[in-house]
């Protein structure tokens, strides 16, 4: 993700670095099928669009993109732009415009009621997002309609394009407004994969549809970039692209030495 | 024509087990028999357009063909970014039903009336957009959704009595001719085709031969059929429910211009803004030029025009 930001010279990095460990944990072995052509598969929505490069990541580690379009991000004529497009292999939807995924991703949830189908629907969406009205649209229904298979992961990083979520238009608490509307409310440490694993292996397959308030920090491991508003949209310097690498780099290590 | 619609719906999903009908809370009297036949496949999704439609992307996306419903200014305007973002951009089998062409809803007033609706689909890449003229157009322009792999929106006037001569034809890319008459062409939009054939009548009843040439499939544009029906006629005059920017009066421009047609066109439409005042469909018609008595007089005060001399240089 660093190497690609910084060859692209794009920004979002924070926003991406924000969803890295919940990607992970979704690729690890949550999300289950046959690869992307499969019509069985889970599905999962990146509401959130601007964290593309997570995606991307995850998608090169699980082997559907190859190193060499990995490398293509927002080159003129990738697939790979921004915010992720569905004719790449591994994207279910594009996204971009916030506030429709979830609505997608319910709509693949009661495809799945209605076929008969045990697929699970995943959707990933940040917390400024609910400041769209549409996301209630979709909370409303799922709720009312039970539609356990649908799995919900809010980035809960207090931040958005132009300052802090308090700040902005206040969203707490955030857990009580999910449980007034009916959703089975988890709040997690969207960086410790091993928790959000074992509250996603544990979701009652019946009843209502299942939200995880990930609390997370944007621009998780690059200590210049944590809960920083600016690293929204910024591209890294020399200097700095040296300091992010060099810091998750130690990470990664002390990562290795711990297990 | 909403209940033409239903009866197709629900004999079409009859043969197609993918064939769902999601309504945004609307259809009270009209809906009811699809609901009762299928009730599994019927959804009352409340009062939440976008919601709707993304969801109708999703269900779509795993092998579902789903209808979703609303009145036409909420099902194409309040989602409109779910539908380019959604069905459009995944080139996925969604039908958004839009019901109240123009000032169809008459004194519900202007949130009702679908005025632009048309302008602002029509340039969406693989969106077919259908106006039915009547109802049993109606009903063949549903079974031929059967045929598109890609999203429709599908105008529906809340009344359609049928049409003398269309017999219900209905085929995606054309327009359908009525009469001969080569002193103009009335080129009307879905359910504006009455208004131009009665008007047809009030012409002929002043000598004037008119033909009408009814647009029920903008897109993709019957270019060839309004080529052929325009090409030997001097005047063509627009006919919409619509503003009359964006809609069909735009289609025939551009058919007459990219083709190098001779044929000078008058649009009829809405004009301004109808703020400020209400009634009923036939009053509104008529206020804005759309009645066949006052396209019959635009045609007759268009006629007696002497077209503008062509400037050659030296």
């Amino acid at each position: 993700m660093i190497e690609q930001s910084k060859r692209a010279n794009v920004g979002h990095i924070g926003s991406s670095l924000s969803v890295a460990d919940i990607l992970g944990t979704l690729y690890a072995g949550v999300l289950q099928g046959g690869g992307p052509s499969d019509p069985e598969r889970d599905r999962f929505v990146l509401s959130k669009g601007h964290a593309s490069l997570a995606l991307y990541a995850a998608l090169h580690e699980t082997g559907v993109i190859d190193g060499e379009e990995l490398a293509s991000f927002c080159v003129d004529g990738s697939r790979l732009g921004t915010h992720p497009d569905h004719v790449l292999p591994g994207v279910d939807f594009s996204t971009g415009s916030l506030g429709h995924g979830l609505s997608l991703a319910t709509g693949s949830a009661l495809a799945a009621r209605l076929s008969g189908s045990p697929r699970r629907t995943f959707a990933l969406m940040s917390d400024a997002e609910c400041n769209e009205g549409s996301v209630w649209e979709a909370v409303m229904f799922a709720a009312h309609h039970e539609l356990a298979s649908l799995v919900l992961i809010v980035d809960v990083n207090g931040q958005q394009a132009l300052g802090y979520t308090h700040e902005v238009l206040d969203l707490s608490p955030l857990d009580e407004k999910w449980r007034a509307f009916g959703w089975d409310v988890h709040t997690v440490d969207g960086h410790d994969c091993d928790a959000m694993r074992a509250v996603l292996d544990g979701l009652a397959p019946t009843g209502a549809p299942h939200v995880l308030l990930a609390r997370t920090v944007f621009g998780r491991g690059v200590s210049y970039m944590e809960r920083e508003i600016a690293w929204h949209y910024l591209p890294m310097d020399d200097r700095q692209y040296a300091a992010a690498l060099s810091e998750l780099a130690v990470a990664e290590s002390r990562r290795e030495v711990a297990a | 024509m909403r209940r033409a619609f239903v009866q197709a719906l629900t004999e079409l999903a009859d043969r197609d087990p993918r064939v769902l009908l999601l309504t945004g809370d609307l259809g009270f009297m009209a809906v009811e028999p699809f609901a009762e036949r299928h009730p599994e496949r019927f959804v009352n999704v409340g009062v939440a357009e976008q919601n709707m439609v993304g969801m109708a992307t999703g269900l779509a996306e795993a092998g579902y063909t789903p209808f979703v419903y609303s009145i036409a200014t909420f099902a194409a305007l309040r989602s409109y970014e779910f539908i380019r973002n959604g069905p459009v951009l995944h080139d996925l089998p969604v039908r958004i039903v839009g019901v109240g062409p123009g000032l169809d809803y008459g004194a519900n007033g202007i949130t009702h009336w679908a005025l632009e609706d048309v302008a602002v689909l029509r340039p969406l890449p693989g969106l077919a957009v259908i106006a039915p003229a009547d109802d049993p157009q109606t009903a063949s322009a549903v079974s031929a959704t059967a045929g598109i792999a890609g999203p429709a929106y599908l105008r529906l006037a809340r009344m359609g009595p049928a049409i003398a001569g269309l017999d219900g034809r209905f085929a995606l890319g054309r327009a359908h001719v009525l009469g001969e008459g080569a002193d103009i062409a009335l080129v009307a939009l879905g359910n504006m085709a009455p208004a131009a054939v009665e008007a047809q009548a009030l012409l002929a009843a002043s000598g004037v031969a008119a033909r009408v040439v009814i647009v029920s499939c903008v897109r993709p544009a019957p270019t060839h059929d309004l080529v052929q029906a325009l090409l030997d006629v001097p005047l063509a005059l627009s006919v919409e429910s619509h503003y009359v920017d964006g809609g069909v009066g735009s289609l025939t421009a551009e058919v007459v211009a990219e083709n190098g047609l001779a044929t000078r066109l008058v649009r009829a439409g809405v004009r301004r803004s109808p703020v400020g005042e209400t009634g009923s469909a036939e009053f509104l018609h008529d206020r804005h030029g759309l009645s066949a008595r006052a396209l019959a007089a635009t045609a007759l005060d268009q006629l007696a025009r002497k077209p503008l001399p062509l400037r050659r240089s030296a």
